[in-house]
């Protein structure tokens, strides 16, 4: 599968500070998360890929397309939404969505038409005729969504998308970034500090920190290849219940063992199937009480590389 | 698609040319600026002088109508160097008057409302961005100097018979060159300012100031140091120099016509470099 994003020993200077050191991966998800603290070089990453800034070593491609020479190959199938306020006050939003749609190369009336259709889309329609220096915070932030999207790109970038909205506002916007990837085929980069917007909408992540990669993951794979963390309570006669649970591959750590108040801490290996906990009580016709699954969160994945 | 479905879907159709895509902002632009009345009247009043110019051009010949009013050819002025040199100046400074109502509002609520990241994102560059721009200020001035100096420059060649236009063609190529180039001047000047100065009345200030400034030091150094070399400063008369090159006449400022095209030249450079420092797509902090 060809990579959506391909980073070589990409590295950015800004005058004696190295903002980006040295970041290779290969990404191919259809839903990249870009996560990182404050200063981390997400935004920067964001912005050395679409050319804006000059790269102090390695280089990256997008769709096989070089960064460094292929510019236009890269911006004609890239859509764009910056973190801050970027817009005309002055200019209609049907008017801004149309000029920057023909800037991509669509004709007049095909951007106009499309322009119309974006809109519609992620719900400004009825406001469309009306200046967005009149918006309020959401709707600039869907009139941000609706540019970069309005020239159908292959890969939409999209930098803190759900920065200052209210509840609301951002479960519309994760909902319009998850249908997106449903309905069409197009790549989505996610940059935000907010996990759970990432967790919601995004299949693999990359972590920076520090200008570098601390942690790639697929979350998928990641989930299913944490290690699982199970907590069971039990009443009735546990014994032999922990090397039973051992004896299948478990690391168990009990407490209250012979007491009828069994409490077990234990650590599934990959592949264990939980029913065999539900056998072996039955067999030992032990009461489960109480039984936690935990997995590890992105938080966890984040808490870790952030430590690492 | 029809909007009402509201469903995404991609775009498979054509794409304009790559090399036609700068003309996207001029349009954009005009749509915004001819709303406003202030600017069809001034733009308006920019046609009066070349209308007269052209009423004058055609009275100049026609020997009847003179006869008619009594007044002997003679005592009318010619139609030669000295009167394009007129309309020049005369259209010149309409132009600069123009540059200070629309310059202003070209670059300024890009850079203030961090619009350029939108632009540059796309397969649009910076150099489409500033000639986008420049393209705004260069055709309006264009229909108020050049077009209506050929024009009239048109007339005077009909009405004077192919002697006369074989012999004055440098006039038509002054009156174009001339003006070009102070539209070029202009409109380099004007987008650096509006690209650096975000309140629009403090920018079309700034641009009056600019040239008003440099007339006044430029005097004073003259004054001062008694030397010449305070035109320098003197974008003004830098112009005039050049138009005197151009049009055959000497125009007593005592600066080589060289030195006037350098100085134009690298107004036009710190213009384009003031430009290049704020048309890009982010900012540096240090």
């Amino acid at each position: 599968m060809q990579p959506v994003i391909e980073l070589s020993g990409l590295g950015v200077r800004f005058g004696s500070r190295d903002i980006l050191k040295d970041l290779r991966v290969s990404l191919t998800g259809r839903t990249i998360g870009l996560l990182g603290p404050n200063g981390a070089g997400k935004s920067t990453l964001i912005q050395s890929l679409l050319g804006f800034c000059p790269l102090s070593s390695g280089t990256a491609t997008i769709f096989g397309h070089d960064i460094r020479r292929e510019q236009k190959q890269i911006r004609t199938v890239v859509g764009y939404m910056p973190e801050n306020d970027s817009f005309i006050a002055n200019m209609t939003a049907v008017s801004f969505i149309r000029m920057m749609a023909e800037l991509s190369g669509l004709p007049k009336d095909a951007a106009l038409e499309r322009a119309h259709e974006v809109l519609f889309y992620v719900g400004l329609g009825e406001a469309r005729y009306r200046p967005l220096g009149t918006y309020s915070l959401g709707m600039k932030q869907l009139a941000k969504l609706a540019q970069a999207i309005v020239h159908g790109p292959k890969l939409v970038i999209l930098d803190e998308p759900t920065n200052g909205l209210d509840p609301p506002a951002r479960i519309r916007m994760i909902k319009l970034i998850s249908e997106m990837r449903a309905v069409s085929d197009m790549h989505i980069v996610l940059c935000s500090h907010l996990l759970r917007d990432v967790e919601e909408t995004c299949e693999e992540v990359l972590i920076l920190k520090q200008g570098r990669i601390v942690h790639y993951a697929n979350l998928e794979e990641e989930r299913r290849a944490n290690k699982r963390f199970v907590e069971l309570e039990t009443r009735g006669n546990d014994a032999g219940f922990a090397d039973a649970l051992m004896e299948l591959g478990c690391e168990c750590a009990s407490s209250g063992y012979g007491s009828g108040y069994g409490r077990f801490k234990m650590v599934c290996p990959v592949g264990f199937e939980l029913r065999e906990i539900y056998r072996l009580a039955a067999d030992r016709d032990l009461q489960l009480r109480r039984l936690n699954y935990r997995r590890d969160t992105l938080e966890d994945i984040f808490l870790k590389a952030m430590e690492n | 698609m029809a909007v009402y479905k509201r469903t995404y879907k991609g775009y498979a159709g054509t794409l304009t040319p790559q090399w036609s895509r700068f003309m996207i902002l001029p349009r954009y632009s005009y749509a915004r600026l001819f709303q406003s009345k202030f600017l069809l009247m001034f733009l308006a009043a920019c046609v009066i002088y070349p209308v007269g110019a052209a009423g004058f051009i055609y009275i100049a010949h026609n020997m009847s109508f003179l006869k008619a009013l009594n007044v002997g050819a003679g005592n009318l002025l010619d139609v030669n160097e000295t009167f394009f040199v007129f309309f020049c100046n005369f259209q010149g400074a309409m132009a600069y008057l123009l540059t200070a109502v629309v310059g202003p509002s070209l670059v300024s609520p890009d850079v203030t409302n961090n619009a350029m990241p939108l632009y540059l994102c796309r397969p649009f560059t910076r150099t489409e961005y500033v000639l986008g721009r420049m393209t705004v200020l260069l055709y309006l001035l264009a229909w108020i100097t050049w077009i209506p100096g050929l024009i009239l420059f048109g007339i005077q060649a009909d009405m004077a018979g192919w002697d006369w236009t074989k012999n004055h063609l440098w006039i038509g190529w002054g009156v174009f060159a001339g003006l070009f180039v102070w539209s070029v001047v202009l409109s380099l000047i004007a987008l650096a300012i509006s690209a650096w100065v975000r309140w629009k009345i403090a920018a079309g200030g700034l641009i009056l100031g600019v040239f008003f400034v440099g007339g006044g030091f430029g005097a004073a150094i003259n004054a001062v140091m008694r030397t010449k070399n305070g035109s320098l400063i003197d974008i003004v008369q830098m112009m005039k120099v050049a138009w005197g090159q151009l049009f055959r006449y000497d125009t007593g400022i005592g600066i080589s016509t060289a030195q006037a095209w350098m100085v134009l030249a690298a107004v036009s450079a710190i213009s384009l470099w003031l430009l290049s420092r704020k048309v890009r797509a982010f900012e540096v902090v240090k």
